[in-house]
């Protein structure tokens, strides 16, 4: 398994959104080096004719029907909003897409 | 009086207050004064809610002047890890990133706590979002062992175990995604439950990981946590994971202990290097005290369960970078950097990095390279392969077994800042209670002695099938009869008083 | 966007280049609450009134599935000849975009729930193509937001934005074709026809209303140009978001122009996302991404996977209805009406209209002659749907029963029909409060014809010679007396009658 690079540490926080310091990412590339190259041992069974288990119990088919239920107030929805105006969560520029 | 009181055990507590010999105001009184007597030192709670607690306090006193039914544990007190969402008290996570977010609703949890007239008095400290076994990672301040203020608690749910060994609280909850209930109970000598999955409702619990985070109980007694057990566990149609079938007769079981004609398993994979001496000697006596009452042993071989925990640190990241996206700064909790420079993604990216601490951090990208393409299938495919071959060893086990035993963990409570900058080290405290969350199935820790090198609790750890947690208090009454019986005493009254 | 872009012509674009398609649709499904919480769906209400913990992405939310989205969703797959999964899962596809709640998107990845189909689709001459299915796939819609402070209420130059997240969760339903190759200069044409077919056999499986013009479905672009002759696929460009059937086709000529400029003249094409310009018809460059997207799918672990049981998948299949194309087909043939009569039918939203009026006890070519005729006209004016106007298909049935009768002529009917849209009530009420009914008393007829024979001897005389055509002189004469309340070919009769000429 190929180490960590303080280049693909930037990645990662990039694309997870994380803002971090120069001195994180170095301190970071270590430590995610360690612990990577320490599970990489899973891989020990990646070419084993072996299902997937995404979910300990084998539940299926849950599923509730189309019947409407009470939604919050718009006061309780943005009771935790850091900024709203207009009874709609305010946030700042949005750069993405429309 | 007050000092007797936060000495009864819950299940005491519960008929003293039914009978009237208590009120439930008099017995939250008690619990309220320890607080504040002693958890400056300890640290166990974020946020005590005495108003609330007094108010619900008053009302089961009402209830019962008026000759309404009561609830079995009405009137106790319990302490509620602040990882379950509370309407009108804080809720952090304990996290910065939440700091200050009062949610507008109750985890089912809660709502199960409330209508069974338990009295909540506050949330306690944990690892920021579960992470961690040792509560040093939370935002707000490590908490104490009460057995030695240096050592960990244990973690993710340090603050109520903590809060249980120094009598703050007869009941706790915790949750468990590695081993957070059981760990800590094994450090702190008090007993703590990991239900099987599905069991306990996960709706208004805050997320780690999906598919290994399980709530159950924590006490200082067997039955105790059964009772607890009984009270929160559930099908609730706002999981979609939640079990629909009857909760197993735990208090039952839990009245009822023995191991008479068991089969009990011991794993070979459970012990060797990293192991303890003083936890090795107790985990021993346990097996030959299971022995004496009764019970057959069984060797057991389980060779996927060595990797478990390379399994568990790629699955359980995975999952967190996913469940812990919602935190940008934009619909509540903290904002950084809205100064009217920054775009939306620019304050999300600043405040994820203000709010998160480090082992957050770490671990949401340690789950975002196990996802990313090109590495899935080697890192989280291949780790979801381990789970299977992890589940088959135990359907194997419990072919042969009833139940398995092992030490809970590895060591005993170590001293606070001594695994901090070491992650791997600080991981290898779940050792042993990691396969159950990956299998899903049931498993419990209550004390086994203290380890002579260090006088610390030691955790003995039962594991039960999938929807056998009966099993679980069945075996762990009779040891924990026999150790009472074999002490003179419940282990914490060895503890230093604070 | 005030960049030009170069095109070639669309001749010389298809001269040189095969076009190859791929369509996106999502349709946001008409349940009554959202795909994964009980929230309400409806339309216009206040901003975040309609969220819970759930679709707001709350701390410890957890999502349930909506059985009737996963019904609609299997519906959808049947209705498009798909396979149905026996076992499938939602998966999270993670991308950090403020207006969903968390952060990534619950939908289906590797394991859609159908997958697999075709649609054959019309053309306006009649020529059926086949568009082949690859996926339908379940997953929820985002919220929306405003963009505040820019001269637009676009993302450019705003200062802030505003979320509302009511929209935030509701179940939509992703469908993709295979790449459409094969359709040459008719490729637009034929997304056209897809998209509208498609819209069509959702609303006969009643599971949306799919209009587009509200965002209830919108179409994602994929094009891409290859050398006649060649058999790899070029590097395509995604136009997202296309919002009416006419937008579908604009932006398709569009880029097949655009790509074929750009490689005629040595470049190359670059993986983008576009947007469509509804007032220019042309699509200009999403923003650049710095790294490609990685969505990090995995399974959804807060819900379990969904393995619809053979029986219910056979009982929703007999349960479909008669779908669109089979329906029009023998629709047109029933009423005998050539394939572009009925595209203009289909065109105008009347489609339905005319079966219900028939229903309702009018003969096809009645019905048919009122929608697409007077009352096409009045839709027209006044800018309204043609379901939107004031009257019922029972009511136009009714006034073909009477004109069928002879108490109205097709002047009174137009009459009584203005009435109704104008509220007067029902077409019997109109009838009685305008005093419409056809003047049938014979006594009346006669003393009218004759006064109109008196009146004209001139043209009486000519019509005794044998000059019958001659008589319309008369019946106006008489229709001008009776103030249009005459039935006009038994005014005729009398007339020919009375001066002994044979009709
Ligand atoms: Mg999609
Ligand atoms: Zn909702």
């Amino acid at each position: 398994m190929p180490g960590i690079t303080r280049e693909e540490v930037a990645h990662l926080a990039r694309l997870a959104r994380l803002e971090l310091k120069p001195e994180e990412l170095d301190h970071f590339a270590g430590q995610l080096d360690d612990i990577i190259g320490a599970v990489a041992r899973v891989s020990e069974v990646a070419d084993q004719d072996v299902p997937p288990t995404s979910h300990p119990l084998p539940l299926t088919n849950v599923m509730r029907a189309d019947e409407v239920r009470p939604s919050l107030t718009p006061e309780q929805a943005l009771s935790g909003a850091p900024a709203q105006e207009q009874q709609r969560f305010k946030v700042p520029q949005i750069l993405g897409e429309e | 009086m007050s000092d007797q009181i936060i000495k009864l055990t819950a299940a005491e507590t519960a008929a003293k207050i039914a009978s009237g010999e208590l009120t439930a105001v008099e017995v939250t009184e008690a619990h309220l004064a320890r607080i504040e007597a002693v958890d400056e030192k300890v640290h166990a709670f974020l946020h005590v809610d005495r108003e609330g607690a007094l108010a619900q306090a008053r009302a089961v006193d009402v209830k019962r002047e008026r000759g309404e039914k009561l609830g079995p544990l009405a009137g106790v007190p319990l302490a509620l890890k602040d990882i379950f969402t509370t309407e009108g008290i804080p809720t952090t996570v304990g996290s910065k990133i939440l700091e200050g977010w009062i949610p507008p609703y109750d985890a089912t949890l809660t709502k199960r706590l409330k209508a069974a007239d338990v009295v909540i008095l506050g949330k306690t400290n944990m690892d920021e979002f579960a992470m961690g076994s040792s509560t040093e990672n939370s935002a707000y301040g490590p908490t104490g062992n009460p057995w030695d203020l240096t050592r960990i608690p244990g973690g993710s749910g340090g603050g109520s175990s903590a809060a249980l060994a120094a009598h703050m609280a007869p009941l706790a909850i915790g949750t468990d995604t590695g081993g957070s209930i059981r760990q800590p109970a094994a450090v702190t000598g008090t007993v703590g439950v990991k239900p099987t999955y599905g069991a306990v409702s996960r709706y208004g619990m805050v997320a780690f990981s999906s598919s290994l985070d399980q709530g159950g109980p924590c006490a200082r007694t067997v039955l105790d946590a059964a009772l607890l057990h009984e009270v929160i566990a559930g099908h609730d149609p706002m999981d979609s994971t939640s079990i629909d079938e009857p909760v197993p007769p735990v208090v039952e079981a839990a009245r009822n202990g023995s191991v008479q004609g068991m089969r009990v398993g011991v794993v070979k994979q459970f012990r060797g290097e990293g192991y303890q001496a003083g936890v090795v000697q107790r985990f021993d006596e346990s097996v030959e005290l299971l022995k004496e009452l009764g019970a057959e042993i069984v060797e057991l071989d389980c060779p996927s369960f060595d990797l478990a925990l390379s399994a568990y640190y790629l699955i359980a990241p995975s999952e967190c970078s996913s469940n812990l996206a919602r935190f940008d700064g934009l619909r509540y909790g903290a904002r950084v950097g809205d100064d009217g420079t920054h775009s939306a993604e620019e304050v999300t990216s600043l405040t994820r990095e203000a709010g998160f601490g480090d082992e957050v951090k770490r671990r949401i990208m340690l789950g975002t390279y196990a996802l990313s393409s090109g590495y899935y299938d080697a890192y989280y495919g291949s780790a979801q392969k381990v789970r299977t071959l992890i589940k088959r060893d135990f359907d194997k086990a419990f072919e042969q077994v009833d139940v398995i035993v092992s030490p809970t963990t590895p060591t005993t409570a170590f001293p606070i800042g001594e695994r901090a900058d070491d992650p791997m080290a600080m991981y290898l405290a779940d050792l042993c209670t990691i396969p159950t969350n990956l299998a899903g199935n049931a498993a419990m820790s209550l004390p086994c002695g203290l380890a002579p090198e260090d006088n610390l609790p030691v955790g003995l750890q039962i594991i039960a099938p999938v929807m056998k947690d009966d099993r679980l208090y069945k075996v762990g009454a009779a040891v924990e009869a026999a150790f009472v019986e074999k002490w003179g005493h419940p282990l914490l009254e060895e503890a230093p008083s604070l | 966007m005030t960049t030009t872009t170069d095109l070639v012509s669309y001749e010389d674009a298809l001269a040189s280049y095969d076009p190859v398609m791929g369509l996106e649709v999502h349709v946001e499904l008409g349940t009554k609450t959202k795909m994964f919480c009980g929230c309400s769906t409806t339309l216009g209400a206040g901003p975040n009134t309609q969220t819970c913990p759930v679709c707001l992405g709350l701390p410890g939310a957890l999502p349930v599935v909506n059985a009737t989205g996963v019904e609609s969703a299997i519906k959808i797959g049947l209705a498009l000849n798909c396979e149905i999964a026996e076992w499938c899962r939602f998966a999270r596809k993670n991308y950090f975009y403020p207006d969903m709640p968390k952060n990534f998107q619950t939908s289906q990845y590797d394991e859609p729930i159908a997958f697999n189909g075709y649609l054959d689709v019309q053309l306006e001459d009649g020529e059926v193509f086949r568009v082949e299915i690859e996926r339908a796939h379940m997953e929820e819609d985002t919220g929306k937001s405003t963009h505040v402070g820019g001269a637009t209420g676009r993302i450019h130059g705003a200062s802030h934005s505003l979320l509302d997240y009511n929209r935030a969760g509701i179940p939509l339903i992703e469908i993709v074709t295979k790449p459409i190759t094969g359709a040459g200069e008719r490729a637009p044409e034929v997304a056209r026809a897809y998209v509208r077919e498609l819209r069509e056999l959702i609303r006969a499986l009643g599971v949306s209303e799919a209009r587009m013009e509200m965002g209830q479905m919108r179409c994602d672009v994929n094009l891409s140009l290859m050398p006649k002759g060649a058999d790899k696929f070029g590097t395509r460009s995604e136009t997202k978001n296309v919002n009416s059937l006419r937008s579908v086709e604009r932006a398709a000529r569009f880029e097949i122009q655009r790509h074929a400029a750009v490689l005629s003249s040595g470049g190359t094409i670059v993986q983008e996302t576009r947007h469509f310009h509804e007032d220019t018809g042309s699509t200009t460059s999403g923003r650049v991404k710095e790294e490609a997207e990685d969505y990090r799918y995995f399974p959804e672990p807060d819900l379990v996977p969904v393995a619809p049981a053979r029986e219910w998948v056979e009982e929703l299949r007999a349960g479909l209805p008669e779908l669109p194309l089979v329906r029009r087909n023998r629709l047109r043939e029933e009423w005998d009406v050539s394939a572009t009569d009925m595209q203009a039918i289909l065109n105008a939203g009347a489609l339905d209209l005319i079966v219900a009026t028939i229903d309702a006890g009018a003969d096809a070519a009645s019905a048919r002659k009122w929608w697409m005729g007077e009352l096409a006209r009045s839709a027209n004016e006044s800018g309204t749907a043609l379901d939107e106007l004031a009257i019922t298909p029972a009511q136009v049935a009714r006034v073909t029963e009477l004109v069928a009768k002879g108490d109205l002529n097709d002047k009174l009917a137009r009459q009584v029909i203005e009435g109704v849209l104008a509220g007067e009530g029902t077409p019997d009420e109109v009838v009685e409060k305008r005093g419409l009914k056809v003047v049938s008393d014979e006594g009346a007829l006669t003393a009218a014809v004759d006064e109109a024979i008196a009146g004209n001897p001139a043209v009486a005389d000519k019509i005794r010679g044998g000059k019958v055509a001659a008589a319309g002189a008369l019946v106006g004469a008489v229709m001008k007396a009776t103030r249009g309340q005459a039935d006009a070919a038994r005014v005729k009769e009398l007339i020919l009658q009375k001066l002994g000429v044979e009709g």
